[in-house]
């Protein structure tokens, strides 16, 4: 050290192969690794908490879409369900098969299970009505079919809790276990694809529960949102970067947009509970006041992404427009929105995929209402999917958690997909000039 | 419904008179030309005459249209309670709204029968009554159209500036949907001072702010006016700052800063083109899963290393739980900001340290993220204010007991997290508890909005210092 602490003049070459040289390159080119790999182990961080989130939610979610069922030898007596054969063959028969007496049918019949008669799901009744209604000659004839059992069965099937553990503490009790034993002993149980998690609605009972209607409800306020954000998004664009004279308007405009792309999302949801719930009175837990929250709040991401894609496009294509005698307005709907279009889908894609994976402002406008039935249309109670998964993951039941998993997978997997088209939108169709 | 089909009517006829304005510009240009079937020289094109004969039908129409379907219903309902003798009349405005209710329940088929006599009464008289109204205001709508658009048509002359007046029309139009940006943040700014307004005349603004007790359950008579329970919110705003600026930048700044060095300096383009896009995929999971996953995996291994590490009273609902998730959550927008700051210093002072033999982890830490610190700084607080906005991870991970506490094991609860408890029970309207939730909003607006303005002049200053 002393040799490079002397003036520059009285210094000596330096003797780069003495040991106090080589010792101190040795120790730098460590310290260089040393950062290297910390960079590189940040990002593994990063990278192996994305894999274990998404290796927990895939092996808790798998088995949401299957469920188990237990067969049943049915035997759809006339007299059980209260209906008069001769009469299901005459006109409002098919009211006669939709309003008979399945409960009672499926106690009756249940009896066969012997010890696991109560494992059935409170809705197993519906199968047998399904089953008639589609083929109305069963009536007095003999039928097998498959039927869901409840919660704690299908889990027990599935293999989701811990046998070996103390019965006290596994979550399972003993005459359940029981009942599992004995249906998988009579060979009755079968676990096989959950249809009714993908049409369903919401339910109590996790076994019932599907996602149906929550994918509905979300495709209902993104068509909302779609069709507010998108033109209000492209048409400001298109005055801020074509039009707006330069001045406090133009400034206060842009300081907004800039603003409302930070603003907290919950804030909107603020501003839809107190302006188009209160004051506007708009239907309260429904996709349109849902849509257009989410619309506000994206429109800023529409605006900034479709400026930038119009900033880009060349200003020798508006001259050659104009030179020829193009309108000011024909130059931008003539030649430049469809040439910024492929930047502007992106943007729009990326705020879309933002706004179906929002739920704190949703939940402040009611959105997080339990609702059984599909929703028939934009003023209905309805929930989305993100509002889905919160409200099973606060469930207590069990069951839901493999609910929630699976629900947090199709979001996901939409999710991705989105900005995957996003991606190869910009990539294929983005000019560099 | 029935003004669904009267808009479609309208929007029907508006068509037809764009085509009959665009054949009548057709024709004069093909008479200008002199009956050649080439278009002669018309001051627009046909296209323009159309456009113009439909606005002029569309606009008036409409105007009729939006308005009926404000207030129509309002006047109907006004003449029919009119009708009543004042002795039925209901007394109040909630009674007579549950009335109206019911009749138009039992109109629309949505109700089998009626609790009130009175709504089985007005029924039938309601139904025919609107359906009266909606004709009327139906007819005036399509009167209109037909009277703008035969005098638009009777306007169109070859020399006529069609042309002109449709653009200035489009461009007001396009002005207006700029607009709408800023009435968004009136709206904002207004509905939160409104409430605030209201909660601060039950609660002094001092207490609210300098308070050290938050229990918002207010007293068990709902009428009871003053008798609220504790609005002192700093226990909040502690633990806002707690979880998002404290616990979550200490795992986002680390993270997010390093990667961005590896992925610009070190990383060699085809592993870049790997982890780029799986720093974006983490910033696509919503925070709804990174609640879920907070909740149900981490909060549970943070409790019991906390129990492992001999604390007793570990909760389950930690601020270390929360905050690292959120932190988590942060780091590809830490990382994106570090990255835009990190290229946007000069080549040439990368170069020039290079050059002069440092290593590159020496001209990193000495000149690059010297050079490049204001940019980012203000990425750092773009990410806190972004991160003291969450919401989804905070719900479902962190507490609601407001704790002033800096033991990271213990629960605390954070200003989203109160706005939604506050709004999402049982809600009674204008308690000082439900309005609270929008004093709460209004402080997290300003302190969101202060930290936003702030780092985008710092960003912007130091970007303009390089260019």
């Amino acid at each position: 050290m002393t040799a490079l602490a002397a003036p520059l003049a009285e210094r000596g070459p330096t003797d780069w192969t003495s040991t106090e040289m080589t010792q101190r390159i040795a120790r730098r080119y460590r310290a260089e690794r040393n950062f290297r790999r910390l960079g590189l182990l940040a990002l593994l961080v990063a990278a192996s908490f994305l894999a274990f989130l998404l290796f927990t939610i895939v092996r808790d979610g798998w088995t949401g879409f299957q469920r188990s069922e237990a067969r049943l030898e049915v035997v759809f007596d006339p007299a059980v369900l209260g209906v008069d054969p001769a009469a299901v063959g005459r006109a409002g028969g098919d009211r006669l098969l939709a309003t008979a007496d399945y409960p009672a049918l499926l106690l009756a019949t249940a009896a066969q299970l012997g010890p696991a008669a109560d494992t059935l799901s409170d809705a197993a009744w519906l199968d047998l009505r399904e089953t008639l209604q589609a083929d109305p000659t069963l009536l007095g004839q003999r039928a097998t079919i498959w039927v869901p059992v409840r919660s704690s069965i299908d889990l027990l099937a599935k293999g989701k809790f811990d046998l070996s553990a103390p019965s006290d503490s596994r979550g399972v009790s003993d005459e359940e276990v029981a009942d599992w034993r004995w249906l998988e002993r009579e060979n009755r149980l079968r676990t096989g694809f959950n249809g009714a998690f993908i049409s369903g609605a919401d339910s109590t009972e996790p076994e019932l529960a599907g996602i149906g209607g929550a994918a509905l409800g979300s495709l209902f306020t993104l068509a909302i949102t779609i069709a507010i954000a998108f033109p209000l998004g492209v048409l400001s664009a298109v005055w801020l970067e074509e039009f707006a004279p330069r001045g406090w308007l133009a400034d206060v405009i842009e300081l907004s947009i800039n603003n409302l792309a930070a603003v907290p999302s919950i804030i909107f949801g603020l501003l839809g509970l107190a302006f188009f719930l209160n004051i506007a009175g708009l239907p309260r837990s429904s996709p349109l006041v849902g849509g257009i929250t989410l619309a506000l709040m994206i429109m800023p991401v529409i605006v900034i992404a479709a400026r930038v894609a119009i900033k880009s496009v060349p200003p020798s294509i508006r001259d050659a427009a104009l030179g020829i005698g193009a309108s000011p307005l024909q130059v931008v709907f003539h030649h430049v929105l469809p040439l910024a279009l492929p930047g502007i889908m992106t943007g729009t894609i990326i705020g879309i995929a933002r706004a179906l994976g929002e739920t704190a402002p949703l939940l402040l406008i009611g959105m997080r209402a339990f609702v059984t039935d599909v929703p028939q249309g934009v003023t209905q109670s309805a929930t989305v999917l993100p509002m889905q998964v919160f409200l099973w993951s606060d469930d207590v039941q069990r069951g839901f958690v493999e609910k929630t998993s699976a629900a947090i997978l199709i979001l996901l997997v939409i999710l991705i997909a989105m900005n995957s088209l996003a991606i190869y939108l910009r990539n294929r169709f983005e000019r560099r000039w | 419904m029935r003004l669904l089909i009267a808009l479609l009517l309208v929007l029907g006829l508006a068509g037809l008179a764009f085509l009959a304005g665009r054949a009548r510009g057709e024709r004069m240009a093909v008479a200008a030309a002199g009956g050649n079937s080439r278009l002669g020289t018309i001051h627009s094109r046909p296209v323009h005459h159309g456009a113009y004969v439909a606005l002029l039908a569309l606009a008036p129409a409409l105007i009729v249209l939006a308005g009926w379907s404000l207030i129509g219903d309002r006047f109907v309902e006004g003449q029919l309670i009119g009708t009543l003798a004042p002795a039925e009349q209901p007394a109040s405005r909630n009674d007579r709204q549950a009335l109206m209710n019911e009749v138009r329940g039992l109109v629309s088929g949505d109700l089998p029968t009626a609790f009130n006599p009175l709504a089985a009464r007005l029924a039938p008289a309601y139904a025919a009554a609107s359906a009266n109204a909606d004709l009327l205001a139906g007819a005036l709508a399509v009167a209109l159209l037909c009277a703008g658009g035969l005098w638009g048509y009777s306007r169109l002359r070859p020399d006529f500036r069609a042309r002109n007046r449709v653009e200035r029309l489009v461009r007001a139009v396009l002005l207006l949907t700029s607009v709408v940006a800023i009435l968004t943040t009136f709206g904002i700014v207004l509905s939160l001072i409104f409430e605030s307004i209201r909660f601060f005349r039950l609660v002094s603004p001092v207490e609210f702010l300098t308070g050290l007790q938050w229990s918002p359950q207010t007293a068990l008579r709902a009428d009871q006016v003053g008798a609220s329970g504790a609005f002192g919110a700093v226990p909040l705003f502690w633990g806002t700052i707690f979880i998002g600026a404290i616990i979550a930048m200490a795992v986002a700044i680390p993270l997010g800063l390093l990667s961005a060095i590896y992925l610009t300096q070190y990383a060699d383009p085809r592993l870049r083109r790997w982890l780029k896009p799986m720093l974006e995929l983490l910033a696509g999971v919503p925070t709804v899963v990174y609640g879920f996953f907070a909740a149900l995996t981490v909060a549970p291994l943070v409790r019991s290393l906390a129990v492992a590490l001999g604390m007793t009273d570990a909760s389950s609902d930690s601020a270390l739980a929360a905050g690292l998730v959120m932190g988590i959550m942060i780091v590809p927008f830490v990382s994106s900001m570090a990255d835009d700051a990190l290229t946007a210093v000069p080549s040439s002072m990368r170069d020039g340290s290079l050059a002069m033999g440092a290593t590159m982890s020496e001209t990193v830490k000495k000149v690059m993220v010297p050079a490049a610190l204001p940019g980012i700084v203000g990425g750092v607080l773009l990410a806190v204010s972004r991160a003291i906005g969450e919401t989804m991870i905070v719900v479902m991970a962190a507490g609601l007991a407001a704790n002033l506490t800096a033991n990271p094991f213990s629960s605390v609860t954070t200003v989203t997290t109160q706005i939604v408890a506050l709004l999402t029970g049982d809600q009674e309207f204008d308690s000082a508890k439900t309005l609270s939730a929008f004093a709460l909003g209004l402080v997290l607006f300003i302190m969101t909005l202060i930290l936003n303005i702030y780092a985008l002049a710092v960003v912007k200053r130091y970007r303009e210092a390089y260019e």
